[in-house]
Order: C-alpha cells, then sequence, then structure tokens
C-alpha cells in the first residue's frame, strides 16, 4: 500500500516535535519506546526492560504516585507485556485505575485489564463493581467503556449480576455494543441468557444496520447450534441479503463501493445453514444466492470473498442445477485466476465441492497438476488435499506416489503439514490398495519415514484390518507382512521409528495367535523368527521389555489391543476404511441427476486452456491421466473431459477425516532450526500421552525405559505426572512408601492366576472395592501384577511380587517413580514361589486424564548377582474419582458456586428401556459417580477428585444423545472427567 | 457445536520480528505467545510475492488440548504487508480467506486515516490507541464494525477526552 510510508529511524526527532494533540505520547513512555528501537540484542531489551519494570515497581508502590501518573506506568506496562514479559505486579493497579481514577484514567484501566487478564483470573471479581456502577453512569462514554471489558472479559459466575443492566442498554445508543457483549456471554454462559432471546430478534430487526449486525453473530451460533429452531427466520434473512445487495443500506457501509461485504457474508453463512438438507427452506433463497452471484461482479479481493461464500452456501444447500452450474463456472474463474490467492481459493473451493461433484476436479486437471509443483506450501497442500478427495481404485499409486514423495523431499522439516500426509498416505492406501504387496510396501514406508509423528488411529486402523480377516487370503496378507518386516530389520534397523517396531510387534502377535487355517504354520514360524530378531538386535532398549511382554502376555496384549481398536471404529466410523475386501471395488458410480447439467460439459471446454503438445507438457499430460483416472466415465477418459457417460457422483457423506485432521500448513522451511525442532518434541509427546491413553497396562514402550544401569536418577522421566505421594501411616508404614512384610504373604500356590493374586492382598484391605489385577511384567525369576484398591481419600497401587522359581530370591527392592519422587524399598528375601505385597498411597493434585509410573525391581538369585525388572503401567483419572453424596439441594448450591463448565454431548445408551438411567448407571459403575437424582429426562450426578475439588455434572436427554454438562472448581476436572465417561460410553 | 468463525489473535509485527502489536482473544500463556509470535514471523517472512497470504498452522493452546490431545486443531495465519509491518490474523481453517485479508486492509485504511498518514512508529509511540482501534473494529474475536466513518467518529469521540 503506496500510502503507508515507512519512516526511518532517522525521522525519530522530527516524529517527536510533531508530537501534539492527537499523538501526545508521555515523555517516559516516549523514552521506553526509543531506547528500545535503538537496541539491538535482545539480551540488550532484557536487561534494559528489567530495569524499567523494577523503577515502575518501586513507583507503583510508592504513595506519592498521582493517578496521572500511575495511567503513564499503566501504558509502559502494557508496552512490557505486549513484548513478552512479565508485568503481572501491575495488575492490580490496572483495575484500580479503572475503579478510582477519572475517564481517561478509567480507560487506560480497562484496556489495560482487557489485555492482561484472562476470563478466569481472580482479579476480575474486584472490577464487577467498576464495570457495574459505569454501566449506569449517565456518561454515554464511561457506559461505552464498560460495555467494551465486558464484552472481553468478564467472570462467568457474575454474568447475572451484569445482564439486567445490559438489557437495559439494549435500547440506548450503544446497543449494538450491548448487543455484541451479549453475544459473548450467550458463548460463555447460554442458560443464562436464553431468557432474551425475544430481545435479540428485536435485535434483528433494528433500525441501525449495525445492531443488526451484531446480532447476527449471535444468529450465526443459535443457527450453528440447532438449524431447525430458526427456520422461520429464513425469510427475513433473505429479505436482509436481498436489501444489502441491492445497495439498500447507507453508504457508510460501503467497502470499496461493495455494500457491506462482511455483513453478506454472515448472511450467506447463515443461509447455508438453513438451507442444509432442507428443500423447502433451501427454495426461499435460490433467488438472492443467484443476486449475490450476479451482483459481485467487481474484480476486488472482497467481492470473491462474498462469491466464495456464496459458491459454499450453493453447494452446501439442497441443489439446484441452474445455480450448481453458475457456481461451477464461478470456481473455474477463482482456479484459472492469474492471482495466487484466487487460485488458492478455487482449489479449496474444488477440495469442497468434489465431494458432490469429481467431474468439475477433472475440468481443471492440467491447473491442479502445475499447483502440485508451485513453489508454495500452502497452495501444494491444499492441491495434495484435492488429490486425496478424488482417490480411486485406478488412480491410488499415482496419487499415494506423490505423497510419499512429499515426505520424502521435505523430510528435513518438521512442518504439522507433513502429519497430514501421512494420515493421507494411508487412509487412502486401506481404502484403495490394489494389491497386497503393494498396500504392505507402502505402509512399511509410511511407518519408516515418520512412524513417530503418526497419528495413533493410522496403525491401529491398519493392525485392525490385519487382525480382523479369517479367510485364507487374510492369512497370506499377514505372512506378506510378516515376511516383509523380516525384510527390513535385516538391513540397518537402527533408525527405524519406535513406532513402527511396535506395529512389527503388534503384527507379530496377532499373527501368530490369529492364523486361523492351520496349514499356515509358516505363518507362526515367520512371527516367531521375527520376535527372535527383535529380541536379538535391540536387546540394549526398551524392545527387549516388548519382547518379554510378548513372549509372556501373548494372551491379554491381544485382546486389550482389539479394544483399542474397538474405540477406533467408532470415532472414524467410516465403513469404507474399515472394510478390508473393497481394495478393488470400483468407485460407485450413479448416474448423475440435476447437479450435472448437459451445459456444463460446454463450460468445461471453455475454461479448459488447450494444452501445448510440447514435451514438456506430455510429461504433464501423461501424469493428469494417471492421476485423474476413473473420475470420469470408466477408465478411458478423455483429457479434456469429454466422456459420454454420466461422471460419478460421490457419494455426499463427508469424509468424517475431514474434521479431525485436515491439518495443515503450508509452512515453508523454517530457517530457525531450533523451533522445528521443538515443535518435533511437542508433537512427539503428544502422540506419546495417547499411547498412554489407549492402552493401560500392557503399553508396549510408551516411555522409554531408562537402562538399567543408571536406576537413581534416570527415573525422573515423567512430566505429566503431577501425583503426589503421601503417606498414610496407618496404612502405610514407614511414611512415604510401602509396606514389605515378605515373609507375611506367602502363598504357597505357585500359579499366578489373577484371582489367587487377590487373595493376597492383605486383610485389611480385601473389602475395599478393587480392580482386577493386572499383570505389569515378568521374567523368569519374578512376575510383578498390580492393582488398583480404591480408598476413599487416595488411591492405593499393590505391587504383588511373586517369585516363579523355586530358589529364594534375595535382597529384592522395588522402586517406584511417579514424577520425581523415588522410594526404594529393600526386601532380604522373597523365597521360592511366593508373593510380597507393596503399596503405594497415591494421591492426585492435578487432574490429568491419564498418568504413568514407571519403577524398577532389583533382586539376587545369587549373591553379587544383581537383576533388575523394570515395569510400568497407566493410572487414570477415573481411578481418583469418588462419589460425592450430596442432596438435590446442596447440589444446586454448589452448582452455582463453581466456575469452569464443560458441555459435550455424550453417547446415550439407546438400547435399554430407560435410555438416560442406564447411561448414568453405566458411568456411575464406570467412574464411581453419586447419581443423585434423575427427573424426567434430566439427571444430575456428582464426583469428587479424592477427598479434592467436586465436579458436577448435570445430564440432559437431548434426541439420541446425552448432553452433559459439567461443572467444577478445577478448570482441567470438567474436561478430564468428560474424557472417562465418553470412553467408558463407547466401551460399554 | 461451536461456531468456529472467529478470530483467535492479531499480530502485527516488523520485518525484523518485533511485537508492534498483540491481541489474543484465546487463551494462551505467556510461553506460548511468545513462541506463537516467533512462530508466525518465521512462517510468514520467508514468503514472497508469488505466494499466497495465507499459511495454514498448528497451533497447540491451552483450551484446545485438554480433552484430545491428538487431535489437531488447525487455523491459518492470514497476513499482508504494508512497508515494514506485516498484519497477521489466525483463524480457524475453515473460514473466509479474502473476507479476513480484506478486514486487514480495511483495518489499515481505518489506521491511515486515524493517524494521517501512518507509518510504523505511529503504530510503535501509539500502540495503546492502536488497540483502541482494534477493539472498535474487532471485538471478542469478531469483525464488529466494517464502516470506517462509524468507527473513526467512534474513535474521535474517545479522543475527545484527552
Amino acid at each position: 500500500m503506496s500510502d503507508v510510508v515507512e519512516k526511518t529511524l532517522s525521522a525519530l526527532p522530527g516524529l517527536f516535535d510533531s508530537q501534539t494533540g492527537a499523538a501526545r505520547i508521555t515523555s517516559r513512555l516516549r523514552q521506553l519506546v526509543k531506547s528500545i528501537t535503538e537496541l539491538t540484542s535482545k539480551h540488550e531489551e532484557e536487561s534494559l526492560i528489567k530495569q524499567e519494570l523494577s523503577s515502575m515497581k518501586e513507583q507503583v508502590s510508592s504513595p506519592n504516585t498521582s493517578m496521572k501518573q500511575m495511567r503513564e506506568i499503566m501504558v509502559r506496562a502494557m508496552y512490557c507485556e505486549m513484548l513478552g514479559y512479565d508485568a503481572s505486579f501491575t495488575y492490580i493497579h490496572a483495575i484500580k485505575l479503572a475503579q478510582q481514577g477519572g475517564v481517561l484514567e478509567k480507560r487506560v484501566g480497562y484496556l489495560a485489564v482487557s489485555l492482561f487478564l484472562n476470563e478466569g483470573h481472580e482479579l476480575l471479581l474486584l472490577l464487577v463493581n467498576t464495570v457495574l456502577k459505569d454501566l449506569q453512569s449517565t456518561n454515554v462514554i464511561e457506559a461505552y467503556m464498560a460495555l467494551t471489558v465486558v464484552a472481553q472479559v468478564f467472570p462467568k459466575d457474575m454474568i447475572p449480576a451484569v445482564l439486567p443492566l445490559l438489557e437495559d442498554k439494549l435500547s440506548e445508543i450503544i446497543r449494538r455494543k450491548a448487543v455484541l457483549a451479549l453475544y459473548k456471554f450467550y458463548l460463555i454462559a447460554p442458560n443464562q441468557v436464553q431468557h432474551i432471546h425475544a430481545k435479540f430478534r428485536k435485535a434483528l430487526c433494528d433500525r441501525d444496520p449495525g445492531v443488526m449486525t451484531s446480532s447476527l453473530h449471535i444468529y450465526l451460533q443459535l443457527i450453528t447450534e440447532s438449524p431447525d429452531d430458526y427456520k422461520d427466520l429464513t425469510g427475513s434473512f433473505v429479505t436482509i441479503l436481498k436489501q444489502v445487495v441491492d445497495g439498500k443500506l447507507p453508504v457508510d457501509f460501503n467497502y470499496h463501493n461493495v455494500p457491506a461485504p462482511w455483513l453478506q457474508i454472515q448472511l450467506l453463512r447463515i443461509l447455508s445453514l438453513l438451507g442444509k438438507e432442507d428443500r423447502s427452506t433451501s427454495e426461499l433463497m435460490y433467488e438472492v444466492l443467484d443476486e449475490s452471484l450476479r451482483r459481485a461482479e467487481m474484480n476486488h479481493n472482497i467481492t470473491y470473498a462474498i462469491l466464495y461464500e456464496c459458491v459454499k452456501a450453493i453447494y452446501t444447500i439442497h441443489p439446484k442445477a441452474e445455480l450448481l452450474e453458475k457456481a461451477a463456472r464461478c470456481i473455474g474463474n477463482f482456479v484459472l485466476s492469474p492471482k495466487i490467492n484466487l487460485r488458492y481459493l478455487g482449489l479449496k473451493a474444488l477440495t469442497y465441492v468434489v465431494q458432490h461433484d469429481a467431474k468439475l476436479a477433472l475440468q481443471h486437471q492440467m491447473t491442479i497438476i502445475e499447483c502440485l509443483d508451485h513453489t508454495d506450501f500452502t497452495i501444494k497442500r491444499e492441491t495434495l488435499e484435492l488429490l486425496f478427495r478424488i482417490t480411486n481404485a485406478q488412480n491410488v499409486t499415482v496419487i499415494v506416489e506423490k505423497m510419499l514423495d512429499f515426505l520424502h523431499v521435505y523430510e528435513q522439516c518438521t512442518t504439522s503439514y507433513k502429519m497430514n500426509v501421512r494420515c493421507y498416505v494411508p487412509m487412502i492406501t486401506l481404502t484403495f490398495a490394489p494389491d497386497n504387496s503393494w498396500f504392505i510396501q507402502t505402509m512399511n514406508d509410511v511407518f519408516s519415514t515418520g512412524g513417530d509423528l503418526l497419528q495413533q488411529d493410522v496403525p491401529n486402523n491398519f493392525l485392525r484390518l490385519l487382525a480382523e480377516g479369517k479367510r485364507e487370503e487374510d492369512d497370506q496378507l499377514r505372512l506378506y507382512a510378516v515376511n516383509s518386516y523380516l525384510t527390513v530389520l535385516n538391513g540397518d534397523a537402527s533408525h527405524l521409528p519406535q513406532r513402527f517396531l511396535q506395529v512389527m510387534s503388534w503384527v507379530c502377535t496377532t499373527t501368530h495367535t490369529h492364523t486361523h487355517t492351520h496349514t499356515h504354520t509358516q505363518n507362526k514360524n515367520s512371527a516367531m523368527r521375527l520376535i527372535q530378531i527383535l529380541v536379538r538386535d535391540l536387546k540394549k532398549s526398551y524392545l527387549l521389555n516388548i519382547s518379554v511382554r510378548l513372549y509372556s502376555n501373548f494372551k491379554y496384549h491381544f485382546s486389550s489391543s482389539t479394544l483399542i481398536l474397538e474405540g477406533v471404529k467408532r470415532v472414524w466410523g467410516r465403513d469404507g476404511y474399515l472394510r478390508q475386501n473393497e481394495t478393488t471395488a470400483p468407485p460407485v458410480d450413479e448416474p448423475s441427476a440435476a447437479v450435472q447439467p448437459s451445459g456444463q460439459q460446454e463450460a468445461a471446454e471453455r475454461l479448459e486452456p488447450q494444452p501445448e503438445p510440447s514435451t514438456q507438457n506430455q510429461d504433464k499430460l501423461q501424469l493428469a491421466s494417471s492421476l485423474f483416472v476413473g473420475l470420469g466415465a470408466g477408465s478411458s477418459m478423455s483429457l479434456l473431459g469429454k466422456s459420454e457417460a454420466p461422471p460419478p457422483r460421490f457419494r455426499k457423506k463427508p469424509r468424517p477425516h475431514e474434521s479431525s485432521s485436515s491439518s495443515s500448513s503450508g509452512t515453508s522451511e523454517r530457517s530457525s532450526d531450533s523451533s522445528s525442532r521443538s515443535s518435533h518434541s511437542t508433537t512427539d509427546s503428544f502422540l506419546y500421552g495417547s499411547l498412554l491413553e489407549e492402552e493401560p497396562a500392557t503399553s508396549i514402550s510408551a516411555f522409554s525405559h531408562t537402562p538399567k544401569s543408571s536406576t537413581a536418577n534416570g527415573l525422573a522421566q515423567n512430566k505429566d505426572t503431577k501425583e503426589d505421594r503421601r503417606a498414610n501411616t496407618s496404612q502405610i508404614l514407614g511414611g512415604d512408601m510401602v509396606i514389605v512384610r515378605p515373609n507375611t504373604f506367602q502363598d504357597k500356590h505357585p500359579s499366578l492366576v489373577s484371582s489367587d493374586l487377590t487373595a493376597l492382598l492383605p486383610a485389611d484391605l480385601k473389602d475395599l472395592p478393587h480392580s482386577d489385577v493386572i499383570s505389569l511384567t515378568s521374567d523368569p525369576s519374578l512376575s510383578l501384577s498390580s492393582c488398583r484398591l480404591f480408598r476413599d481419600e487416595a488411591l492405593l497401587l499393590v505391587i504383588l511380587i511373586s517369585n516363579c522359581t523355586e530358589t529364594v530370591i534375595k535382597d529384592v527392592a522395588v522402586q517406584l517413580t511417579c514424577e520425581e519422587l523415588e522410594v526404594w524399598n529393600v526386601m532380604n528375601c522373597l523365597e521360592g514361589n511366593s508373593t510380597s505385597v507393596c503399596h503405594y498411597a497415591l494421591l492426585m493434585d492435578e487432574p490429568h486424564t491419564n498418568v504413568s509410573f514407571t519403577g524398577t525391581v532389583s533382586y539376587q538369585t545369587q549373591p553379587g548377582h544383581t537383576n533388575t525388572l523394570s515395569f510400568s503401567g497407566t493410572l487414570s483419572a477415573a481411578d481418583f474419582i469418588r462419589p460425592l453424596v450430596v442432596s438435590t439441594e446442596e447440589y444446586g448450591k454448589l452448582w452455582l458456586s463453581l466456575s469452569h463448565d464443560v458441555k459435550q454431548n455424550l453417547k446415550l445408551l439407546t438400547d435399554a428401556s430407560d435410555p438416560l438411567r442406564t447411561t448414568l448407571n453405566a458411568l456411575k459403575d464406570a467412574l464411581q459417580l453419586h447419581v443423585v437424582d434423575i427427573i424426567g429426562s434430566e439427571g444430575i450426578v456428582a464426583c469428587r477428585l479424592l477427598s479434592g475439588a467436586p465436579c458436577l455434572l448435570h445430564c440432559r436427554v437431548n434426541g439420541a444423545a446425552l448432553a452433559m454438562w459439567l461443572r467444577s472448581p478445577h478448570p482441567a476436572l470438567p474436561d478430564c472427567i468428560l474424557y472417562h465417561c465418553q470412553r467408558a460410553l463407547a466401551q460399554h | 457445536m461451536i461456531c468456529e468463525n472467529w478470530i483467535r489473535f492479531i499480530l502485527i509485527q516488523n520485518r525484523a520480528g518485533k511485537t508492534r502489536l498483540a491481541k489474543w482473544y484465546m487463551q494462551f500463556d505467556d510461553d506460548e505467545k511468545q513462541k506463537l509470535i516467533e512462530e508466525v514471523h518465521a512462517v510468514v517472512t520467508v514468503r514472497d510475492a508469488k505466494h499466497t497470504n495465507f499459511v495454514e498452522v498448528f497451533i497447540c493452546g491451552l483450551t484446545c488440548y485438554t480433552l484430545f490431545p491428538l487431535q489437531f486443531r488447525n487455523f491459518k495465519i492470514i497476513y499482508r504487508r504494508y512497508a515494514g509491518l506485516y498484519f497477521c490474523i489466525c483463524v480457524d481453517v475453515t473460514d473466509n480467506n479474502l473476507a479476513y485479508l480484506e478486514a486487514i486492509h480495511n483495518f489499515v485504511e481505518v489506521l491511515n486515516e486515524y493517524f494521517h498518514n501512518v507509518c510504523e512508529l505511529d503504530l510503535v509511540f501509539n500502540f495503546y490507541k492502536v488497540y483502541t482501534v482494534v477493539d472498535e473494529m474487532f471485538l471478542a474475536g469478531e469483525i464488529r464494525e466494517t464502516s470506517q466513518t462509524k468507527v473513526l467518529k467512534q474513535l474521535l469521540m474517545l479522543q475527545s477526552l484527552e
């Protein structure tokens, strides 16, 4: 933009001289800003700001500082905070300024508050009275400023206090801002704003277009939630849009001669939500959509923004041939535009549209191929996304090849974009793979190039596919997989991602246990060989652990992994993805209905640039024919889209993948290594987190075990674990840890069946509710199991150590680590075939969905010969949740006092006669909740985190779902409980 | 279902990566903010005129990942460069790119009117006024007021206090 002139620093002195009136700034601030601008290094900046902050600290605490000075200090504090330095000591003064100052001070105070504090900050409570006072002020400016701050940060609990005042404001001059503040309230606490819906309608019809615009924000949100409730407003929205398009609004609202463009966009969004899958409502808007398309003809970005929204709306609502044709032409203009932004949007629109009409992609195949080679990541990404959506059995190999190329070429830069590709490849591979060998090879490629960054779903689905089949071919597939792993491991196995090794070991187990036709002993043999290789080559690492478990826990292991996969099925829910025999199924060919008028073919020809038959183009043409094969009728489609037969109309159902991982980033190669590295590690930790969640107790190697030699300080690995272990002397002798009474609980039965182990529990604990005994790990001499006992005030983790041999094992020491706590416990000896018990009281201070513990046991079978055995496991927050027994009345009181809430729709167990009660009982059983009361279609449930924070759940049957609303004083607890409720219901 | 069409943050940076304005509509802690600022700078400055004005990014904010740490919530940065300054808006990946691209331009036009031929130094020394302009035009993460005359009128009213 030419009128924004970049003035250089040399202009500084002149600028200061001219600082008068509007641009006046205080001298201290000027000095600060000036000296910071002159600094060159980050280090200098830090020390300067440190100085500044300490001088500010002195000033604010001095009683002589005037309001005016305080205002100036506040502006400097804002500057420091903006640069990322902590000036939290000024927060309270910002509030004071807003409370006590004159209008000018108030303004700065409010501004500082809205920048410094976020919604949950406790200091905000101090501001409530000031806001109330200012809202009632006769000074419009004061009320205006109060509204501004209310719309940005306001404690949720205080909404009822301010709501009546806000409603009054709806009739005043500043009502536009009031409407927006109400919108904000609706977002954070919808139930409290329910009664003023009538007023929203009034705002929609307000004579001031600004007020109407503001009310659209609320309506967009309301209609997103439940379009059916607002169908009656369709007419109004159509009328408003018509008036806007016709230029009936004041000229003030024009932007570059386009009437209220953002308002148009908002209205188009609302209309598309209303018209979705609703023929009669859609019919009401055809005319105005047509009009919008026609009017938006000016060559300006903002008209393209409207067009884009319009096209999306046309493809979302009930289709009308004439409009679709126009929209398709419009997309064509986008795609063929020389402006890169428009071309990008064209691709985006295509990606959206190909789900309904795959032939459109066909018309633009040459452009798409050009975009595949564009230097801009954003474009490239979108192109691959588009290809992903048009993948079918015929072009899958070429598309996967393109994607894998991408992975290899950009291996050095860690962007989330690659993550995306890594998800796409397996998805389409699973769906469209032409044959076994290609499928396994591609998956191996995916796992080995970036296995650890893959989403958990990918290996899960892959394994599911391998595990499920019961026929001869499936055995062959497994055999092929195992053999290919043998080849992979024959090479250099050291660089292979952990995830890939896991997959291999999983495949071994499934292959081994699931070979159905017994003639295929070959399968079993290969699997065993693979296990041997895994053990031999990778002895030094955590894999030892895997292998040991593979040997010992075959059975359990498999059943737990199927459990995980069940969960995944629900998340993905895409039939095509899970079906395994679809590999050669042709794409669904349906005669196209109104969607494909014949006129479009001509349009296609017009729009398609005639490719020059040069050699360079020859390659592209070839690529095009392989990429877009199968999109037209049959495989013999012509390049220019002149196919005779009707093109396939893809299922309208959007791919479920879209929401969860249409992930991103066309980030170009990063210049700074460190940032890429850090983002890499974040991702890693997420992946580990998920691993922990998904497979309790037998997690193969979710955390890397420290090498056996570094026992003392190498174990504090689980940074997430905020678990505190406290002694309960009556139960747990010796303070922090552990009772070990090696000779007290000996069992003469050598067998290690779980039920026997429960019998070993100390008598005083036997009556507590407890979990099943889970085998943790074992070696030839020792076998470790754990059991969780749910005491009211803590979780008792009991570790049972059994000696499997006949001989006495001496100096048995157990160490358990959660976070950095670690305690050794030395046992004298453990006689042959006996079992000893250690137990730990665990408390959870901060809710975490899952926490892990690791530990080691060291022992001596012969004097001077120490063996160690490490173990690990996961505890879920559900273990730390206890019922909270309250009456309905107490519940009501508590509900109002709690601040953090979360809402979510959950699955309702509809198969029973009383779905609500059944669902709540299922949750109660899984999570130890207390069902307080059930009235009609609503139920209230209460629980707490051990003896700490309560969490209240309000459940309502909402159609086929259970609308759950959780409240707790602790911000993370509702999320945590919600997570476990979802899990519990999914597994039910 | 929550409507995802709102602004997560607005950043103004210069070419050297110095923050000129940062307005957050989503909760981040201080470290995350700094990381984002650096990331946006790294991502945006390497792009040239042949590239689009959009970059998709992956942000792990406090608010989005508590429940499902593995699900990627995606955002895009829509940026526009004026002389040495990058104006960046972060929105949901499904949102309308051009609408925000033009919202940035609208904002800059208002700044230009307000500061009478705006330059980087105006923004540097009057950053707290720029925040007021932001609050006038974008409130609570929504595009609130797009009429330049109305915004300027409102700003002059507040200005009259001084």
